[in-house]
């Protein structure tokens, strides 16, 4: 008798655990993915953005998943076998994948508050005919120094990641697009080359850096830079705003004058996607300004949306790491385009070598 | 008609091994044998392995030195917790186990904490006016990382052998007059021989493909292959390079238990896993 009673309490046990994963509250479920600390996710005193669209849509469920870079967004998109319904990739990404054919082009019917997005950040080289995007964020990478510890002295430009006098504090990009980007703009190298030779200086002139770098990062860049574990990183202007409210010893430089990586990040719908509608209601919701301005508060990136400042912080709008003008920005930044896969390959393999080491050379 | 039965039974483990482990190893064979652009036969993998040897060699290094080191402290510990009482030896057991049940994830973490130059542990040295220590990212970090999480591991298999261990055996020497120091080294230690060899295997075998210890840990000077392995699969959008790196750690742990194994061939008993 008493093993009968625990047989049915573990079959009600796992029945439910099952009953846990399907849809019985006949919801539909859209797939989010997106970068990690990438939307307002309720911290006090800021909006869930997420719990304020399901809010608006009982009927729709978001399960939110994040990725550390395009790169391995991309993989597990490659390889199949997931069901995606959002991604906000950059620019770059964005490009590859629509030359691979793996998005869908996009009802902007079901998308009224397109209209909201400034001409500035339309039809750009990535979806030049605005079929496939809509522009969530935009930003610049530039360093990120602690005042405390960092002679303003030093801070003229990209060579402060090579500074010795700063060995095992300084913090370098994980990901090859990015850190490449770094020595390109240093070498005078057009930050989409394709050929393998300037690919090969800029490995080099990387590992050159390898002995002063701590390590090499992606978002673990926020505790290392709060807790002054480390005095020196490269990273996007948006996130040095978040950081600046835990340290504010934490300031930011543009390196104008060697240029610098201006990127666009844009809401696309993936071919996998299996509620394209809902998709493109949630891509809706997040252009509503009130919403977008909401999101950005806590995003601290730069919005594509001049109607959704008004619902935004006046000191983030006023700041000029997060805003810089426009005209210098036009000028002096510069943008990814989609690459080779065999160029992405290669910018790989070298960056593999230079992080672990091994003798830089070019594969046969 | 017995022999039928037990295929019978042992069917389902066979499919399991067929589908999960034997299919995939043939998977990840192909990978490593083609092209990563073309898809065509190549050896080209396998060449450019050479000059992840160091990384090799640094995997191995430390993973043994980590396992010895487990050694040290789990065999005194599983000795004693043999020798407790019932409820004492429960309460120890219960002891050993509950940092397992934690998130592997979130123990590396809190080591971070402890050791990070603005850790805990310096915070505190700086606090009482003493110098702060450089201890993390440094290879004594990973190694203190590995015996950390895989102590248990250690402990476990050694303390259910020596549990074993028939009392008589070790009275008999000690009627026959043998002395404290020489009963450990001809009677215990040599009955013990099976847990140690499946202790040192099951702490070298996970620690040697380990990726997280180091890359939280460690240092770009301590890089293991398993972190190169992730990132060839996760970044690199290379699965070929990463199945001919993986091909070449599996050939290596199964000759490093075998080296392991042959230390117990001449012993009683061998490895049980």
């Amino acid at each position: 008798m008493r093993k009968l009673l625990v047989f049915c309490l573990m079959l009600a046990l796992l029945t439910g655990l099952m009953g846990g994963c399907g849809e019985s509250d006949g919801r539909v479920t859209i797939n989010v993915y997106n970068w990690g600390q990438y939307i307002s996710e309720g911290d006090e005193g800021y909006m869930d953005v997420i719990a304020e669209f399901e809010k608006e849509y009982p009927n729709i469920r978001v399960n939110y998943v994040t990725f550390d870079s395009n790169e391995t967004m991309y993989t597990k998109m490659s390889n199949g076998g997931i069901t995606v319904d959002v991604i906000i990739p950059s620019d770059y990404m964005v490009g590859r994948l629509v030359e691979e054919g793996m998005l869908q082009p996009l009802n902007y019917e079901n998308i009224p508050n397109y209209q909201y997005i400034d001409a500035a950040f339309r039809g750009r080289a990535y979806d030049p005919e605005e079929k496939y995007t809509v522009p969530y964020t935009w930003g610049t990478v530039g360093i990120i120094y602690n005042s405390k510890y960092v002679d303003e002295a030093d801070v003229t430009g990209w060579e402060l990641l090579w500074n010795k006098k700063y060995a095992d504090k300084i913090l370098m990009f994980d990901n090859s697009r990015d850190a490449f980007c770094i020595a390109q703009c240093l070498l005078g190298y057009d930050i989409n080359t394709t050929d393998p030779q300037e690919l090969l200086h800029c490995a080099q002139k990387l590992d050159e850096q390898r002995p002063v770098v701590q390590q090499y990062i992606m978002d673990q860049v926020f505790d290392l830079m709060e807790n002054e574990e480390a005095w020196i990183t490269p990273y996007y202007a948006g996130d040095y705003l978040t950081m600046a409210e835990e340290n504010e010893n934490l300031q930011f430089f543009l390196p104008q004058e060697q240029g610098f990586n201006w990127f666009v990040d844009a809401m696309c719908i993936p071919t996998c996607c299996e509620n394209q509608y809902e998709a493109e209601l949630f891509i809706n919701f997040l252009c509503r300004p009130d919403i977008a301005g909401a999101n950005m508060d806590w995003v601290c990136y730069g919005t594509p949306e001049t109607a959704a400042k008004a619902y935004m912080d006046p000191e983030v709008v006023g700041d000029p790491n997060a805003y810089p003008d426009e005209e210098m920005l036009a000028q002096k930044g510069k943008s990814f385009v989609s690459l080779p896969r065999s160029t992405t390959r290669l910018m790989e393999t070298l960056f593999m070598q230079v992080r672990n080491g091994i003798e830089i050379k070019l594969p046969d | 008609m017995k022999k039928n039965r037990s295929l019978l039974l042992s069917g389902p483990y066979i499919l399991w091994m067929l589908a999960f482990t034997l299919i995939p190893l043939g998977v990840v064979l192909y990978y490593a044998l083609t092209d990563v652009e073309t898809g065509k036969f190549t050896l080209n993998n396998m060449a450019q392995l050479l000059q992840y040897l160091p990384a090799f060699w640094r995997s191995i290094c430390y993973s043994v030195v980590a396992a010895l080191i487990c050694l040290l402290i789990g065999y005194p510990v599983a000795y004693y917790m043999s020798r407790c009482g019932a409820v004492a030896q429960k309460f120890l057991y219960m002891l050993v186990m509950l940092p397992m049940c934690m998130s592997f994830l979130l123990r590396t973490m809190a080591w971070v904490g402890l050791l990070q130059d603005t850790g805990i542990i310096n915070s505190l040295l700086s606090s009482i006016g003493l110098p702060t220590v450089e201890m993390i990212r440094t290879p004594g970090a990973v190694i203190l990382g590995m015996v950390y999480n895989y102590l248990p591991y250690m402990i476990l298999p050694l303390y259910s052998v020596i549990c074993k261990i028939d009392r008589r055996l070790v009275e008999a020497a000690e009627d026959l007059g043998c002395n404290g120091p020489k009963v450990f080294s001809k009677v215990i230690l040599p009955l013990s021989m099976p847990g140690i060899l499946t202790g040192m295997t099951m702490v070298f075998v996970p620690a040697v493909s380990t990726f997280y210890i180091s890359n939280k840990m460690g240092s770009t000077e301590t890089i293991l292959i398993g972190d190169i392995i992730e990132r060839m699969f996760k970044q690199g959008d290379n699965a070929n390079m990463g199945a001919a790196l993986s091909l070449l750690l599996m050939v290596l742990v199964f000759v490093c238990t075998g080296i392991i194994n042959r230390f117990g061939s001449d012993e009683e008993g061998s490895v049980i896993v």
